[in-house]
């Protein structure tokens, strides 16, 4: 049970880091490698924060969304407006190219040590019930990661901006004639996915750790949420993450000797016999 | 008489050999003279270039996006160093087996890769790559892991030309299988068969109604990208004579990518072109400046993707032309 859960709790955590690259990849059909970058900066930012200033770890999540929107803002308006249109192999290499530039800087501003982070004392401990121990961190991540799927559903599907959105990404030309400001809702979702990776990366500090290499290492795993999840699909993006969360840490404690095979098996079982990834949606181009 | 749309005669003229193709081949032989010092990085471009044009055939002719080449590379470098360690280093024989096995891969996998759309063959190429990496790295009795294949022996080339310390006979072996390797891409691309393929790549809707089996089509050269990239990765077993569990990591594909934007896709020469740029660049900057390499590649790539699409050969071309209009 120990197992399920701790699975459930990092694919949670996986969920909060890849829903960002859901909303940008998925939604806006952009191919952005560069995801665990701004994830790493997340992570960043709210460990310097901790360290020079008294900000509570609770309090350092919402300011980091807000370093990271503005940061996805000036980025979407100077380099990735230009290559919406461009082929998904363009948007490989470019993202690719940025997150090897993230990665020196990385290293040259903090060094290739891991950076520690210590949680507030309400957050450490766990809970022993009968046959599952409970992490408290990980609770939270689990509770916050339904709370933020929830809402992320509800803002998509329910709220105007959602509407404008799902338009915008369907067809943006009849969006616009429809007097939609097409631009400013795609600056708005990058800005929302680059605060989400932010976010998660905050989080994530815990339990994946923190160093420069952090984009390469696990934008495996938030491309395999994607794929798998299907695009532009929080459910799916929910659902793949969990599957894959448990998979992982399952596979890491039964068979050991397989490693991060069993991840991968999984991910291109599932792409072989839904393409469309899980619960993927048909966009016509 | 023939009408216009029968005309073949623009596609006889890239058939054929140009001039500057053969000055171009003249340049590594003349290096070799030049630099005789450096006939190991001379080995290290011939065997990248090789790999490059691989990805080229496939990405650059056939439009498929791969995050995974590598892994036909290091199936080629495992099979040639396996059988050099357990006493079959006939150079040629390894060489065969290991494009037997990366095409076999190839061909197997092929039908994974041609399910999906873009996003869907980026991720199952890397996953396909990254098992494979994951199966050396555990597999250590049998690849040795990180510490890379016991007691790599190759055998003299042909019985009688041994592979020196200062990689001489590397040299002429990796130049040679690239120089033949070449050719035979050069026909390929300009056969029926390569036109096709580009007919799939600038309008995959259309190529079905002119009767092209595209899926089919597409198998094939995924296959012959397998077995040259194979090929590749025999020769770096063969002339280093060590194999390790990097020769399947994800970095060597990346870089691959990069080096093939960087000198052009899509033109057999933009492989080769860039990378030997690459691999050059590399040397001479990775010793003046080893940490901060990577930062200048990432915005080098940027750069590329946003100004410079076709590379260097797209900047040569446009040069011509220009050079051409200045002319008439």
């Amino acid at each position: 049970m120990t197992v399920v859960f701790d699975g459930i709790a990092s694919g949670m955590l996986l969920f909060l880091i890849s829903v960002g690259l859901s909303v940008t990849l998925g939604l806006m059909n952009f191919v952005n490698l560069a995801h665990g970058a701004f994830a790493m900066l997340g992570g960043y930012v709210c460990v310097t924060l901790l360290k020079h200033t008294d900000v509570p770890f609770l309090a350092t999540l919402p300011l980091v969304m807000i370093v990271l929107a503005l940061v996805g803002v000036v980025l979407e308006k100077t380099l990735y407006r230009r290559l919406y249109a461009a082929t998904h192999l363009d948007q490989v290499l470019f993202s690719i190219g940025l997150m090897v530039m993230s990665i020196a800087a990385a290293h040259f501003a903090f060094g290739d040590n891991q950076q520690p982070l210590v949680l507030p004392a309400f957050l450490q401990g766990q809970i022993n019930l009968p046959g599952v121990d409970v992490g408290i961190y990980r609770l939270f991540l689990v509770v916050l990661g339904l709370t933020i799927a929830l809402s992320l559903e509800l803002l998509v599907r329910r709220t105007p901006f959602g509407a404008k959105l799902r338009a915008a990404v369907d067809n943006p030309r009849a969006a616009r004639g429809l007097g939609i400001d097409v631009n400013r809702v795609f600056t708005l979702t990058f800005a929302l996915g680059s605060a989400l990776a932010g976010l998660g990366g905050a989080l994530g500090v815990e339990i994946l750790g923190l160093d420069p290499g952090f984009p390469l290492k696990y934008i495996v795993y938030f491309l395999i949420v994607v794929a798998v999840g299907g695009s532009g699909s929080v459910k799916g993006s929910l659902l793949a993450s969990l599957i894959l969360g448990v998979a992982d840490v399952a596979g890491k404690y039964y068979a050991p000797e397989f490693g991060a095979f069993v991840i991968y098996a999984v991910m291109v079982s599932m792409l072989i016999f839904r393409p469309q990834g899980l619960l993927g949606r048909t966009v016509a181009h | 008489m023939r009408d216009d749309a029968r005309n073949l005669a623009p596609l006889q003229k890239t058939a054929r050999w140009r001039r500057a193709e053969l000055g171009f081949w003249l340049l590594p032989v003349v290096s070799y003279f030049v630099f005789p010092e450096n006939l190991l990085l001379l080995s290290q471009i011939a065997i990248t270039g090789l790999f490059c044009l691989s990805l080229d055939l496939i990405l650059g002719y056939a439009g498929i996006v791969s995050l995974g080449h590598v892994a036909f590379f290091g199936v080629g470098a495992y099979a040639a160093g396996l059988l050099a360690s357990h006493g079959m280093g006939d150079p040629l024989f390894g060489l065969a087996a290991a494009a037997a096995s990366a095409a076999a891969l190839g061909y197997a996998t092929s039908f994974l890769v041609l399910r999906g759309a873009d996003l869907t063959r980026l991720m199952v190429t890397l996953g396909v790559a990254m098992m494979l990496y994951e199966l050396a790295n555990k597999l250590t009795e049998f690849t040795g892991g990180v510490d890379g294949l016991p007691s790599i022996d190759v055998r003299p080339l042909f019985g009688r030309f041994a592979f020196d310390l200062y990689g001489r006979t590397g040299y002429w072996y990796c130049l040679t299988v690239l120089f033949v390797l070449f050719v035979l891409a050069r026909r390929l691309v300009n056969s029926p068969f390569g036109l096709s393929l580009r007919g799939i790549r600038l309008n995959v809707g259309r190529m079905p109604a002119l009767g092209t089996p595209v899926n089919r089509r597409l198998s094939a050269i995924y296959t012959v990208g397998a077995l040259y990239a194979g090929i590749a990765g025999a020769l770096l077993a063969q002339t280093t004579q060590f194999v390790a569990v990097d020769v399947l990591a994800f970095p060597r594909s990346a870089e691959l990518l990069l080096m093939l934007v960087l000198g052009g896709s899509g033109t057999l020469y933009g492989a080769l072109i860039g990378t030997s740029v690459f691999m050059t660049a590399r040397y001479l900057f990775s010793s003046l400046n080893p940490q901060y390499w990577q930062f200048w590649l990432g915005l080098m790539l940027v750069l590329i993707v946003l100004f410079a699409r076709g590379g260097i050969m797209g900047g040569l071309r446009s040069l011509m032309q220009w050079r051409r209009g200045k002319v008439q």
